[in-house]
């Protein structure tokens, strides 16, 4: 193609980046070749992190979408059904899960106002024991499906009116707890990562990106458990069979 | 102006396998996904040319009807999940996204990697699942056929199919937060290239739609494996909620293939009129919409499903919302031709297949949104002609273009440009005869997914044969001259078409580090004339 | 770099509030309040996610992007729920569709 259609002058100009509001910040040792700043960096990974969690609604929005459908269509059923589930069990994990909301907050704060390492730390070990202990109760309760025969399948025995609606709640509570307990084991994993790094003093006011990102996700776990609690325990207290 | 060197670039900066495996350079990431969609857009078209044979003749006679089902299958898995939603925003997308916004890459270099990996790890199972006896549910994977019938390789199928989509959605993570964070300094959204705007809308698609196909085919594979009572009526379950979780993420999915299409489109016109876009805001606003509003309409793949009909004129009126984005798009390409100093090179033909195909493809789309019309042509060919009108019209007319046009950046290379027009001429007129008679005996009732026919069809289905013949000669030509140009072909320059944008300024192939200095952008990066327009941004 | 450091009187006030909040949901599931039911746990579990989100994600100092991307997942789930149960809501109200 000819090019002498190039009447105009160019208009991008590439020009040396003055030394200006991009660049003045110091070569800190965390910073990526492809960031100007640690603020660039750090914006980046939360809006990333962030974005990740919308990816997280949607995946288990699908569940939730199905449990919407399944109990629309069988109210009683799905009552019936959850007044098998622990109480007791379901509540202190609640418990659990927001109290370790609460250490991993505080482990994010600490590395964020440069506390020792000793503290930052602490905090972390605690969400990690804290979601350890979820598990286990998870665990238990697994368990007891496993003895009464209520786990889906060709040995799925229910005592009761509605054995087919049952049959598809405890379908949904093992897929829907299932992938949150999932979740649970990643996120002690990540948080395995980022106790050796607090360990190894990276975390500071300068650079917790990590931190903070960890604990997005740690908090995100802990939202889907507050809306699983109540919609597979707490609606079937009141039901009376018959 | 005869350049006869190339400094240090991303290509010759290192050579051994490990510098291309373990590379972080998202250039270098977008020939690998070349490479790899590349390889997946034959197998697909392999299985194509195999049904389009079959089809010669009425009766079953070249393969047997259950091979025939797994054939279509698996040249509807490989082509849509493994070429069609890659293709233009893994390999132009990746290779151009972090040069139109001035950055130096994407935002996560080791994801946009990893993506890469998880996307070849998909891509695996998916082979095996063709290689061990092959899947035949159809693309759409429908309940109870895929959770009760049908054979056991539904699972490595749809576990494919799930490790995939992370790909798919780590690249639009990546995408995004690039958009957000990493543009030059003085690169306002206004300024920025129409192709940027159209990766970002599919970024969009790809966050809030993927994970939901990624539950869906998980709960296929589970129910299967596990016998959870999730979608099989035997179990209780409803096999409509399958159909609306999946069409929820694989409508938008179509629109996936078509915006960074259209982003391409938008690019070559401009260059190859050598005039601004016409209406700027507008192109880049129908982007989101159709991103948007393309997530309203999935029921009308529905209306004969046993969905309320109630629910069925909620998504027809809006499934024809969606086509106002989409017709602002044709008719802004079309004012920016008008009076513009048009050059025949070859991206500019394939940009004027797109448009033509395109629009098609799209008005015969309002046919399938309009209810009663829809239980006529139903699983039909007519919806066979529609959508490939879209998808192969559309979207592959887009990627080649794309690929002509940055090909001398890409490459630093020159192609062929006698060739290059004859390909694009082949393609052209393969594909509407290929597709065109498709229409005609839909709409006569020739259903689709069958590997017989009435013999009155016959005459259709051999046109549509001999066009996909030609067809696959017009995608082989550009194959062997682009492989040939690597090392013959006269070098390109910075900017062989007088064109503009952050990409046409630096050298060609482009260093590892994209910008030896950092812009610093004080314009829109896509004037081809003095502003005129008071508008935004401007 | 610097981000907001929020007192941690706020976040034992937060984790008091949601302890109380679940207190409160649990309670309320043992009364028989009919439809009430579920508006009553759904409403407390939204303020538990909400003051989680805000406060111990620090979304309350966020950019106004960051708003924007927590409310477009929450949106969209919306908008699939919705349209969805369009769909089962309208079931059968023409005579002789299936059900």
């Amino acid at each position: 193609m000819a090019t002498e259609g190039n009447i105009h002058a160019r208009p991008i100009a590439i020009q040396p980046a003055p030394a200006g509001p991009y660049v003045h910040e110091a070569h800190h040792p965390w910073l990526q070749h492809h960031f100007d700043s640690m603020t660039q960096q750090a914006e980046a990974s939360t809006l990333g992190m962030w974005v990740f969690l919308v990816t997280e609604i949607m995946f288990f929005g699908g569940l939730f979408m199905a449990y919407l459908v399944y109990r629309h269509a069988s109210p009683s059923g799905f009552q019936e059904a959850s007044h098998h589930l622990n109480i007791y069990w379901g509540t202190a994990n609640t418990a659990i899960l927001i109290i370790s909301s609460l250490t991993m907050a505080l482990a994010v704060r600490s590395a964020q106002t440069s506390q020792p390492r000793g503290t930052q730390v602490l905090f972390l070990f605690l969400t990690i024991v804290l979601g350890l202990a979820f598990l286990g109760i998870k665990a238990i309760e697994y368990t007891d499906k496993f003895k009464d025969r209520i786990v889906p399948g060709p040995n799925f025995h229910w005592e009761g009116t509605h054995a087919k609606a049952a049959e598809q709640f405890y379908s949904l509570y093992f897929a829907m707890t299932g992938l949150h307990a999932l979740h649970m084991i990643i996120g002690v994993g990540i948080m395995s990562v980022i106790l050796v790094m607090a360990w190894w003093r990276i975390f500071d006011e300068e650079y917790y990106t990590p931190v903070e990102v960890a604990g997005l996700y740690w908090h995100f776990v802990d939202i889907v458990w507050i809306f699983l609690f109540p919609l597979l325990y707490l609606i079937g207290r009141h039901y009376h069979a018959g | 102006m005869e350049i006869t060197t190339v400094g240090l670039n991303y290509l010759n900066n290192g050579y051994g396998l490990k510098s291309w495996l373990l590379t972080k350079d998202h250039k270098r990431i977008a020939i690998l996904y070349l490479l790899s969609i590349t390889g997946f857009f034959f197998l697909g078209g392999f299985f194509a040319l195999l049904i389009r044979l079959e089809l010669l003749t009425p009766a079953a006679d070249m393969v047997q009807p259950d091979t025939y089902n797994k054939l279509f299958t698996m040249h509807g898995i490989v082509m849509v999940f493994f070429f069609l939603i890659p293709s233009i925003p893994a390999t132009l997308g990746n290779f151009l996204l972090p040069i139109m916004v001035g950055a130096k890459d994407l935002a996560f270099p080791r994801i946009n990697l990893l993506s890469w990996y998880i996307y070849v790890l998909g891509g695996a199972f998916t082979v095996v699942a063709a290689a061990t006896g092959g899947v035949d549910t159809g693309w759409t994977f429908y309940a109870p056929y895929s959770t009760s019938a049908s054979n056991s390789h539904v699972i490595t199928a749809g576990l494919g199919i799930f490790i995939t989509g992370f790909s798919s959605i780590l690249t639009g993570l990546n995408f995004i937060v690039t958009t957000h964070r990493m543009r030059a300094p003085g690169l306002t959204w206004f300024r920025l290239p129409l192709f940027v705007w159209s990766m970002y809308a599919t970024s969009l698609i790809m966050i809030l739609g993927t994970p939901v196909i990624a539950i869906t085919v998980l709960l296929v594979a589970v129910e299967r494996g596990l016998h959870l009572g999730i979608f099989d009526p035997a179990l209780g379950g409803d096999p409509i909620l399958f159909q609306h979780l999946f069409w929820f993420y694989s409508h938008p999915a179509v629109y996936i293939m078509i915006l960074p299409a259209m982003g391409v489109i938008s690019e070559i016109v401009q260059a190859f009129t050598r005039k601004n876009i016409f209406g700027y805001a507008f192109v880049a606003f129908s982007s989101l919409a159709i991103a948007i509003v393309g997530f309203l309409v999935w029921g009308h793949h529905l209306f004969v499903a046993g969905q309320s009909t109630y629910a069925g004129l909620i998504f027809s009126i809006l499934s024809f919302f969606v086509a106002i984005p989409s017709a602002v798009k044709v008719f802004n390409w079309t004012a920016t031709i008008y009076k513009g100093a048009v050059s025949w090179d070859s991206p500019m033909l394939y940009a004027f297949g797109f448009i033509g195909l395109f629009t098609i493809g799209g008005l015969t789309g309002l046919f399938l949104a309009t209810m009663g019309l829809d239980i006529h042509v139903h699983d039909t060919y007519f919806i066979i002609a529609h959508f490939h009108y879209v998808m192969v019209g559309g979207a592959i007319m887009g990627y080649l273009g794309g690929l002509h046009y940055w090909w001398p950046k890409i490459t630093g290379r020159m192609y062929p440009e006698g060739w290059a027009k004859f390909a694009a001429l082949t393609v052209f007129i393969g594909f509407n005869l290929t597709f065109f008679p498709q229409f005609i005996v839909g709409y006569l009732g020739m259903p689709r997914r069958y590997a017989m026919y009435a013999p009155e069809f016959q005459v259709y289905n051999v046109l549509s044969t001999a066009g996909a013949t030609v067809l696959g000669a017009g995608y082989v030509i550009p194959m062997i001259y682009f492989i040939w140009s690597l090392k013959n072909a006269p070098l390109a320059g910075n900017d062989p078409w007088g064109a503009r944008g952050l990409e046409w300024e630096i050298p060609s192939p482009p260093p590892t580090e994209n910008f030896v200095v950092s812009p610093i952008v004080t314009e829109g990066t896509h004037q081809y004339a003095p502003s005129r327009e008071v508008g935004i941004g401007h | 770099m610097s981000g907001h450091v929020a007192p941690k009187t706020m976040y034992y006030a937060v984790f008091l509030a949601l302890l109380a909040g679940t207190g409160l949901t649990v309670a309320a599931a043992f009364f028989d309040m009919g439809a009430m039911n579920n508006v009553v746990m759904l409403a407390i579990a939204s303020i538990k996610a909400l003051l989680v989100i805000l406060f111990f994600m620090h979304v309350r100092w966020s950019t106004r992007l960051t708003w924007v991307v927590v409310a477009s997942g929450f949106f969209w789930l919306l908008i699939m729920f919705g349209l969805t149960m369009t769909d089962y809501f309208s079931r059968g109200w023409v005579e002789g569709t299936w059900r």
